[in-house]
């Protein structure tokens, strides 16, 4: 076998250092009814060459983003990642290590986990973050059982323009703890949750509330008078943010956000068809130590020397099992690790440049589209990345029409009950030439 | 290793106006600020980002590397976690722009070629398990267990019997596992183990009942035995109408040899960043797709590829518990196991499993002399050292080992794990490395054992040749430091 060198030789010289004859003596405590030796309907073995013709035909059976031009979001973005990071993240040692339980030999991860928790702090204002979730949708179900477990209250009130996925997730999180959902209703004007319906909740009992920002429709939700009624009821503001938009947008720590959680693909991670990307979480300094995941701290060793290493370690499943503040154990360190390289490539200046594009060129689309075609927006609220797009069409026949001229077009929001609009995501990858052809396809389709 | 020079922090090298990539000019008209967005929903204090060039941050990220150990540099026997070699060419047939540059929700008929792999993949998954139905939707191993217990619990709940709130443990468990079963709001039920390390089959008859929901349970076990008696503990747990959870942690003893399904598991999870090579980053992504009985299929969390003429579509299982994670899984994780089980096949599989199970009784033969060894069997993948004599006779505990093995060049073993062991030592050598390399291992810890006899000081004080020395943890947790901050 390719990977495996021990020969035929090494094999009988270790069987006879062990004074056994025979590789069946070590698995004859298995009872023979068990065993189910060679009968395995598997394809039979490629060699390196077939396994990457075989590879690339079935990658041909796809539609790739180099052969089209993206429209589309919802939780998923196309943005620009810099050449470095891939090759950076392919270092065997970054790549082939384990969580860094030897510290001593792991500072590589430890430093640049350090430095991620360092980035992802700043980007949303708060006192600390984690070394990461497995995703967005993930992270928010976890930041809703926080929210509980420190306030001791057990109803979390999410917003119906929250990412329909991530609601779902945080269902089946919730529903398994005895944790009551309540949703708030966006206004159907704005597409922004409905102040007035969340003063309506009886506030005494509610753990906190969810706002996601920018929401599902790409909106820039009004975060501040409800930051002061959850606070005003004792409960806390968990946000659920894009990490582009916070380059621009008020922080969750300047609305005073106590728990922040988001997907973090846009930052330098492949789309791969949803996944792996990481979610970020984090807190207050207050809630620290109710954080889930790993989190790495600064020390020194016996002469000094700064070091990092994984700290807090009494809220995991590994020290405290059942009393676990979570079972998280895998998470999503090389995409961290690439969130961090990209954040450090773009810097103070292109970090706001890339939200500062994408919030131009979703305005220069959402404007050409008024202009020269019938179609018309879903909501009035401001948007950051994506626009909904409103028409009495057939959206997904739409989208097999703009496929054939090269374009992937906005999500249809049919399945989401939203049959006359779609969702269309404009970041800093797309050109004026782009974005023009779009509209002028659109416009011959409406 | 590394000369002990620390690498600055990227905040400590970052210079004003420096940068480290550039954008396409804004070509779209601008429109004021202010038109576009309210002023108080812009952010008021700027993020300190750093301000580095391009040669920086590949310097400052390959120096980092350079501190670091992992299965590229040297061997990595670390229990349980099964640190073989990551085939590159997975890696290179992942970022093919097919598979890494898709959209989740793009139409169906423009990404058959990755539900086609899916299917398949879950179709190999089911063969292997000797079960139903997979979803590949888990992020990693601890998911799978939550995703399982759910299931568990949904199926418990359509039979009348949702009254069912107590999963059952064995003592030498992954501490996954019960911080799992509270997770999914279950009681958890410790069994303890017999005196061959299996389960202790009289101690389970008297907890099983009407309460049990389920038994979790690795097999082999964390100390890398085989539990002779899991005909007996499924029967056990089934007559009380509770489900049987594999751990499939330790998959990687027995591919090709038994399937679980076999040994009476009703659900299955497999590590694919383990036992099918996907590397590890430095702690994840990993995958942890399940695999269930066919009676449990219905309730698997959605959505699952399915078949329809030739054609692959998404669908929700007609019970499902709903969704564990947002799109389909780690998608490129998928892709790398694919291709390792493609490129093995069964009878390459087979051999992956009787490899690593010869490796590591090489091992555990070469090294029971010096250290004790709890449970004297042929063990499998792995196996449990315990250093209770070097602790008694010279005052050199487990992790004094552990800390003069990384100056061999080598990563310590997983340590104090499994906690049914005193100051165990949990060595596991997978199939993918040289003779040579273990007879050096071995001549290491023979070694150190000496060492600890001799001069056990250079124990306690060890490290010494790594970047940094022994780190102060208990002075990280005290006063914690978790983040840079501008001075």
């Amino acid at each position: 076998m390719r990977y495996i060198p021990m020969t035929e030789h090494d094999r009988q010289a270790m069987l006879a250092s062990m004074g056994i004859s025979s590789v069946d003596e070590l698995f004859a405590d298995i009872p023979e009814p068990l065993r189910s030796a060679g009968d395995l309907n598997l394809p039979p073995a490629l060699s390196e060459a077939e396994l990457v013709r075989h590879m690339k035909a079935l990658a041909r059976k796809n539609v790739n983003l180099e052969e089209c031009v993206s429209f589309m979001g919802g939780g998923a973005y196309d943005h620009l990642i810099p050449a470095v990071i891939k090759h950076l993240i392919s270092r065997g040692e970054f790549l082939t290590a384990y969580t860094p339980y030897q510290a001593e030999i792991s500072q590589g991860v430890l430093q640049s986990i350090f430095e991620y928790q360092t980035l992802i702090a700043e980007l949303t204002g708060m006192e600390a973050a984690n070394a990461s979730m497995y995703d967005g949708a993930t992270a928010l179900a976890e930041a809703a059982l926080m929210a509980c477990g420190a306030t001791r209250r057990n109803v979390v009130v999410l917003p119906e323009n929250l990412h329909p996925e991530w609601r779902e997730v945080c269902e089946l999180y919730l529903k398994n703890q005895d944790v009551e959902i309540q949703y708030v209703p966006y206004d159907e004007e704005t597409g922004t949750i409905d102040h007035a319906a969340l003063q309506r909740l009886n506030s005494a009992s509610l753990a906190c509330v969810v706002v996601q920002q920018p929401n599902f429709f790409g909106l820039v939700e009004d975060v501040e008078p409800i930051s002061d009624f959850i606070h005003q009821a004792g409960g806390l503001l968990v946000m659920a943010v894009d990490p582009i938009s916070l380059a621009i947008l008020k922080s969750p720590g300047e609305y005073g956000a106590d728990i922040v959680v988001g997907d973090g693909q846009s930052l330098g991670n492949s789309m791969s068809f949803g996944g792996p990307s990481l979610g970020f979480f984090a807190t207050t300094a207050k809630l620290v130590r109710r954080m889930p995941g790993r989190i790495v701290g600064e020390t020194v060793d016996g002469d000094g020397r700064r070091g990092f290493v994984l700290t807090l370690q009494t809220r995991e499943q590994h020290i405290r099992r059942e009393k676990a503040t979570s079972n998280i154990c895998s998470n999503q360190a090389l995409n961290a690790l690439a969130a961090a390289i990209y954040l450090s490539l773009l810097g103070k200046q292109g970090f706001k440049e890339v939200a500062y594009h994408c919030l131009q060129k979703t305005a220069y689309l959402r404007s050409r589209l008024l202009e020269m075609t019938p179609f018309r927006l879903k909501f009035t609220a401001p948007a950051f990345r994506e626009v909904v797009v409103a028409g009495e069409v057939d959206w997904e026949n739409i989208n097999q029409r703009l496929l054939k001229e090269g374009f992937l077009g906005g999500l249809p929001l049919k399945r989401y009950g939203m049959p006359d609009a779609a969702l269309f995501a404009v970041t800093e990858a797309r050109t004026k030439a782009e974005i023009d052809r779009l509209v002028e396809l659109l416009g011959g389709m409406s | 290793m590394m000369n002990k020079t620390g690498v600055p922090l990227l905040f400590e090298i970052s210079t004003p106006g420096r940068r480290g990539y550039r954008l396409p000019d804004l070509d779209v008209p601008e429109v004021p600020l202010e038109e576009l967005l309210p002023a108080e929903y812009l952010r008021q204090q700027e993020p300190e980002l750093p301000e580095v060039s391009e040669i920086e941050v590949v310097r400052h990220f390959t120096q980092l590397s350079r501190l670091n150990h992992g299965v590229d540099v040297d061997f990595y026997p670390l229990g349980s976690c099964t640190m073989k070699y990551n085939p590159r060419v997975n890696e290179d047939v992942a970022a093919l722009p097919g598979f890494a540059a898709i959209h989740p929700y793009q139409p169906e008929e423009t990404v058959q070629g990755a539900l086609e792999l899916m299917y398949n993949l879950s179709q190999y998954l089911a063969e292997l398990s000797g079960l139903h139905s997979a979803t590949l939707q888990p992020a990693a191993g601890a998911h799978g267990e939550l995703t399982g217990l759910w299931i568990m619990k949904a199926f418990h709940e359509a039979n009348g019997e949702g009254h069912r709130n107590e999963i059952i443990v064995p003592d030498s468990a992954h501490g996954t596992n019960p911080a799992s079963a509270m997770m999914a709001n279950y009681k958890v039920v410790e069994v303890p183990s017999d005196g061959r390390g299996g389960v202790d089959v009289e101690a389970l008859r008297k907890l099983v009942g009407p309460n049990t929901a389920g038994l979790m349970l690795t097999n082999p076990n964390t100390l890398g035995l085989f539990d002779e008696n899991i005909c007996t503990i499924a029967e056990l747990v089934h007559a009380a109408g509770g489900l049987l959870y594999y751990d499939g942690a330790n998959a990687n003893a027995l591919m090709g040899i038994v399937k679980p399904g076999d040994t009476g598991f009703d659900i299955v999870h497999y590590n694919l960043h383990k036992t099918f090579s996907t590397p590890h980053g430095g702690g994840g992504p990993g995958a942890g797709p399940i695999v269930v009985s066919e009676k449990l299929a219905p309730f698997l969390p959605g959505p699952i590829v399915v078949k329809q003429g030739d054609r692959y579509v998404l669908k929700q299982p007609e019970k499902s518990i709903g969704r564990v994670k947002g799109f389909y899984g780690n998608f490129s994780v998928l892709v790398k196991a694919y291709a390792y089980i493609r490129s093995h096949g069964a009878e390459g599989l087979r051999q992956v499993s009787e490899t690593a199970v010869v490796n590591a009784n090489y091992l555990m033969h070469h090294l029971k002399d010096l250290y004790d060894l709890p449970y004297n069997r042929h063990c499998k993948h792995e196996f449990v050292l315990s250093g209770r004599r070097q602790k008694e006779q010279y005052g050199v505990r487990t992790l004094d080992i552990a800390k003069r093995l990384l100056d061999y060049g080598v990563h310590a073993p997983t340590v104090y794990f499994p906690l049914n062991v005193e100051e165990a030592i949990m060595i596991e050598p997978t199939e993918t490395e040289t003779k040579e390399t273990l007879d050096r291992f071995i001549a290491a810890m023979r070694q150190i054992a000496e060492e600890a006899e001799t001069d056990p000081e250079s124990l306690r004080s060890a490290p010494h040749y790594t970047p940094v020395g022994r780190l102060d943890e208990a002075r990280a947790a005290r006063q914690p430091i978790l983040r840079w901050r501008k001075a």
